[in-house]
């Protein structure tokens, strides 16, 4: 008797199963992207999608790092669960080789595909297709406060140099009033504090492996960078650095404990926001710094959006791209929301609109994203594609397991004379083992 | 003489009990206020209790962003789905382990067990594929199995636990008046389980509820569960706590409750055997 | 007492779980085998053929292995003492007269049914944080320089949060083997002139013996799978990567399937071991 409930339960749940697996609508796509604001606004508008087409949209929308290991696992073994993946500069190339996603050269002549900002396609291309469409763009730069800039006595200059962003830094310092010269990103995390000593890294003559593949930890450029940023954060640092990451820095600022901060360029519409930061009014902007050998230290991202291969709603998938990343998109939340927050960094026409300059940061943002060079982000060449990161499927892997010996150096935990043995011993054995 | 209290002794331990209590729980009362806060009255130093504006700003923005309900109810078909198939396949195995042991009997209870201890992200791959396979990806039916399946050593267990503490000479009675199997396990057995299976159920609802990593990886738009809905408010951009404890708040409410109307039941019925 | 057909039923009413079971552990068994000899790279486009014996070669010669290992007992051994002391004395107090009483109970089990992410993230952030959590903010305005937590402490940190979620069910489970303890026994006791303590180590410990091996095994099953606390707190930096936590970045980060399902099977291996030491002390300890 009981065993017969038990069957009878199995078959009425399956049976639920399957009529919930065929309820879908053809007019149905589904979407997952990540949590960020510009997502999270584009969520909200995509009923007006619907009302225009008649496909209905469903969000899955989680945070960062969940979002990319959900997509990740479901795109390498085909799960066919989402027709829309929001994916960045690093998926996009490793993707588009391996003929995962569908290519996005065929893109309606109102759609201006030309007017996409060029070191956006550049790295959502591969082989010259793209493969993903930018939703946002983003580069890093310094943040600072210009009333603790004019206490200390200095004017920022609009391209500084590390030594004077570590002087800077040093006289801004004031441990009694709680006010830290610079907030760094220190977090262990390829996409934490990983991609902020990568860029820095490039503008201190180093890189992640030489043309031959072979990992390069052990030069005295590595040493220079890790030293300089332990040093620098040591001096003028907010306590436990080594945990802060985009968001933990991002709050401190908006308290007004950081003299400096050198982040992400989207950062500068939350710290310039009144509602939510306490120094909205005193912000000034100036480019990632260099070392005077040609590269700057600011990395180059895009949020993009791209179709799997092999999804049923293509057509319509392409439709939502089409709508999501265009110039009439941008119009609509600009005469919805104010200029400044329109998705930026992806188009070019977005920077020449005169509305659009006014926004305090636009012309930071779009110099900054100018200044970064993907194919060619280092001093010495590289073999890889990507400026804080290398756009090998093995990397972020390595930049991981690196990144939190890094954060151990930060601790105080070890040297940084150690931490770099060991990250060059991790990326030896890991290039190895991957057979470059 | 039964045990006669002073009420000095009452109160040292009433306000004892209450002290450690309040500690234990400020965490969750601290996410709770902090949920009625602005995003920057959140951070503010000092720390502010109570003297803030209180706003149900962050509710409305929740739900203005995701479907709540939808969540919830997913939530709820699938710890309760899970919870009952377990309970059913398990009711059975209980029984004859506690009634008719045989010598592998502890082995096979400790293997059950033992089948937990699989870290779950060295077989996501296998199990992501097998789900491509049966197309459970994203349906609530496959979430049921999945965390019916991690759940039901300990279902058993607890069963099993309670089923050997009802003295057999009961069933032997039963059986003298003629009882069959069938009548043995619906009227004797059960009616004298049911404090051990009705918190059986509770326990078992609150890790499904909880569980977030089968929930977060074998789901997508359709079977998504709070866990999910939790995972979209640890947001990278911008400040974000008052959002995440009104979400959180929101997330673990409807378990609070139930476990507020249960916690009797809990406490008299969770022994594992630790009872003799 | 049992009869032949009894014997066949019981077997037959057995067989559902166990023949799940049995799938649920073999399918995923196999293909965790299957793949752990594989050269399986998800995004080099996915099996690349047969790799021998280097994905397990591989996953015990990584510098992070040992410590993984070290870093996993050490939270479940530390967890484990933390919730069984406190759970005792937790539940002998929660067992003695007052008002209230339910309030408090819901109070002391609240945290149980709170998701472990979430507890992580709250803890991380408006706790243990040196700059605005609430602990260094106490410890500001006592003057003190405020510990950080996570660098410093990074295992009292996690310690901390996991014992706290399940500081609860200890409790729970203490509580109801002492109810059921003989009251006129202690008092007996008492009465004979019996010292507090004595009473404490002679009477009140030993009955709580089989509770204590339950929370023991039930509580190392799911502490050893600890992974949200630690990816939310120190992202596996400072020495707290634990064997499920390097397996996770093997499978997922690395996206290396088959050096991950290497990991898998020496975690299940060390979860047998864990599982066969509990067993004879569980066993004992059950039978008696």
């Amino acid at each position: 008797m009981s065993k017969k409930r038990t069957l009878l339960n199995t078959v009425v749940f399956a049976g639920f199963a399957v009529s919930s697996a065929f309820a879908a609508s053809a007019e149905e796509i589904t979407i997952a992207t990540v949590n960020n604001g510009d997502m999270i606004r584009m969520q909200g508008y995509s009923s007006e999608f619907t009302a225009a087409t008649g496909i209905d949209v469903n969000w899955v929308t989680l945070e960062e790092n969940v979002l990319r290991e959900r997509v990740t696992t479901d795109i390498t073994t085909k799960g066919g669960q989402f027709d829309i993946m929001t994916i960045g500069m690093y998926e996009t190339p490793i993707w588009g080789k391996s003929g995962w996603l569908v290519p996005l050269n065929d893109l309606s002549a109102d759609y201006d595909a030309a007017d996409i900002l060029p070191a956006m396609s550049g790295g959502l291309s591969y082989d010259g297709t793209l493969y993903a469409a930018p939703f946002y763009g983003e580069s890093s730069m310094v943040m600072y406060r210009s009333d603790l800039m004019e206490k200390a006595g200095l004017t920022m200059p609009e391209a500084p140099t590390w030594d004077f962003i570590r002087e800077a830094a040093a006289k801004m310092t004031d441990r009694a009033n709680d006010i830290n010269g610079i907030c760094l990103r220190g977090k262990a995390g390829w996409g934490e504090g990983g991609a902020f000593i990568t860029a820095m890294s490039n503008s201190f003559g180093a890189r992640w492996f030489d043309e031959n593949w072979k990992p390069t930890f052990d030069s005295e450029a590595w040493h220079n960078t890790l030293s300089f940023f332990k040093g620098m954060m040591d001096e003028s640092g907010p306590a436990g650095y080594a945990t802060n990451g985009f968001n933990e820095n991002l709050s401190l600022f908006q308290q007004g404990k950081c003299g400096m901060w050198i982040d992400a360029t989207v950062a500068a519409s939350f710290v310039t926001n009144p509602k939510d930061s306490t120094v909205a009014d005193k912000v000034g902007f100036a480019l990632a710094p260099d070392n005077g050998l040609g590269k700057r230290s600011n990395w180059l991202w895009a949020w993009a959006l791209a179709i799997p291969a092999g999804t049923q709603h293509e057509a319509d998938a392409k439709k939502f791209i089409e709508w999501a990343t265009s110039k009439s998109y941008i119009e609509m939340v600009a005469a919805k929301e104010g200029w400044a927050n329109v998705p930026p960094g992806a188009r070019t026409s977005l920077y020449e609109n005169p509305e659009y300059q006014k926004v305090p940061f636009a012309k930071m943002t779009l110099d900054s994203i100018l200044s970064a060079d993907p194919l060619h982000p280092t001093v010495d060449p590289v073999p890889y594609v990507g400026v804080q990161f290398a756009a090998i499927p093995e990397f972020a892997g390595i930049a991981t397991d690196v990144s939190q010996e890094f954060s151990n150096a930060y601790a105080g935990q070890q040297s940084v004379e150690d931490a770099l043995a060991k990250a060059q011993a991790i990326a030896t054995e890991a290039m190895e083992a991957a057979g470059y | 003489m039964a045990r006669s209290v002073s009420n000095r002794r009452k109160t040292i331990n009433t306000a004892l009990a209450w002290a450690v209590g309040l500690i234990i729980f400020f965490p969750i009362l601290w996410t709770i206020l902090t949920s009625f806060k602005t995003e920057g009255d959140a951070i503010a130093y000092p720390p502010k209790f109570l003297f803030f504006d209180w706003t149900l700003e962050n509710y409305s923005i929740v739900q203005e962003r995701s479907n709540y309900m939808r969540y919830l109810w997913n939530s709820i078909i699938i710890a309760g789905g899970s919870t009952i198939l377990g309970v059913l396949i398990a009711v059975p195995a209980a029984w004859s382990m506690a009634f008719v042991p045989s010598k592998r009997t502890k082995d096979i209870l400790m293997w059950m067990l033992s089948t937990k201890m699989l870290p779950a992200v060295g077989v996501l791959y296998p199990i992501y594929l097998v789900f491509i396979k049966l197309g459970l990806l994203d349906t609530r039916i496959g979430l049921v199995i999945v965390l019916m399946l991690i759940n039901l050593p300990i279902i058993v267990w607890m069963l099993y636990t309670y089923f050997k503490e009802i003295p057999s000479e009961i069933l032997e009675a039963a059986r003298m008046d003629g009882a069959t199997l069938k009548s043995e396990i619906l009227y004797v057995l059960t009616p004298m389980a049911v404090p051990g299976i009705a918190s059986t159920i509770l326990l078992n609802v609150i890790l499904a509820w909880n569980e977030a990593f089968w929930t977060l990886n074998l789901t997508a738009a359709k079977a998504g569960t709070l866990t999910a809905f939790i995972a979209s408010y640890s947001s990278p951009e911008g400040l974000f706590y008052a959002k995440l404890s009104a979400a959180s708040t929101m997330a673990i409410a409807p378990i609070l409750i139930m476990g507020w109307f249960s916690q009797k039941q809990l406490v008299r019925g969770l022994t594992f055997g630790a009872v003799k | 007492m049992a009869t032949k057909s009894s014997r066949a039923a019981a077997r037959l009413m057995i067989a559902p779980a166990v023949i799940v079971l049995l799938g649920w552990m073999l399918v995923p068994l196999i293909m965790t085998l299957w793949f752990s000899f594989r050269n399986y790279l998800p995004l080099r486009g996915g099996d690349l053929g047969f790799a021998g014996f280097d994905n397990f070669v591989r996953f015990v010669t990584s510098s992070s292995f040992w410590p993984a290992i070290g870093a996993t007992l050490l939270i479940v051994v530390g967890a484990l003492a933390i919730t069984v002391i406190l759970g005792v004395l937790l539940a002998i107090l929660l067992d003695q007269p007052m008002w209230g009483q339910g309030i408090v109970r819901i109070l002391v089990i609240a945290p149980f049914f709170v998701m472990p992410t979430v507890s992580s993230l709250v803890w991380k952030n408006m706790f243990l944080d040196s700059v605005n959590g609430l602990f260094a903010q106490v410890f500001k305005m006592f003057g003190a320089t405020p510990v950080e937590w996570i660098i410093d402490k990074p295992f009292v940190s996690l310690i901390l949060i996991v014992s706290w979620q399940w500081l609860p069910f200890a409790t729970l489970i203490l509580l109801t083997a002492i109810q059921s303890l003989d009251s006129e026994q202690l008092e007996a006791a008492e009465m004979d002139g019996a010292p507090a303590i004595k009473r404490f180590m002679y009477i009140t410990i030993p009955h709580l013996s089989r509770a204590i091996t339950v929370v023991i095994l039930i509580e190392t099953i799911f502490m050893l799978s600890v992974f949200a606390e630690i990816k939310m707190t120190t992202a596996g930096a400072f020495g707290t990567k634990t064997l499920t936590y390097l397996i996770y970045q093997r499978v997922l980060e690395s996206q290396n399937v088959g050096l991950g399902s290497a990991g898998g099977v020496y975690a299940i291996i060390l979860a047998n071991i864990v599982a066969i030491f509990l067993m004879r002390i569980v066993g004992k300890n059950l039978d008696s």
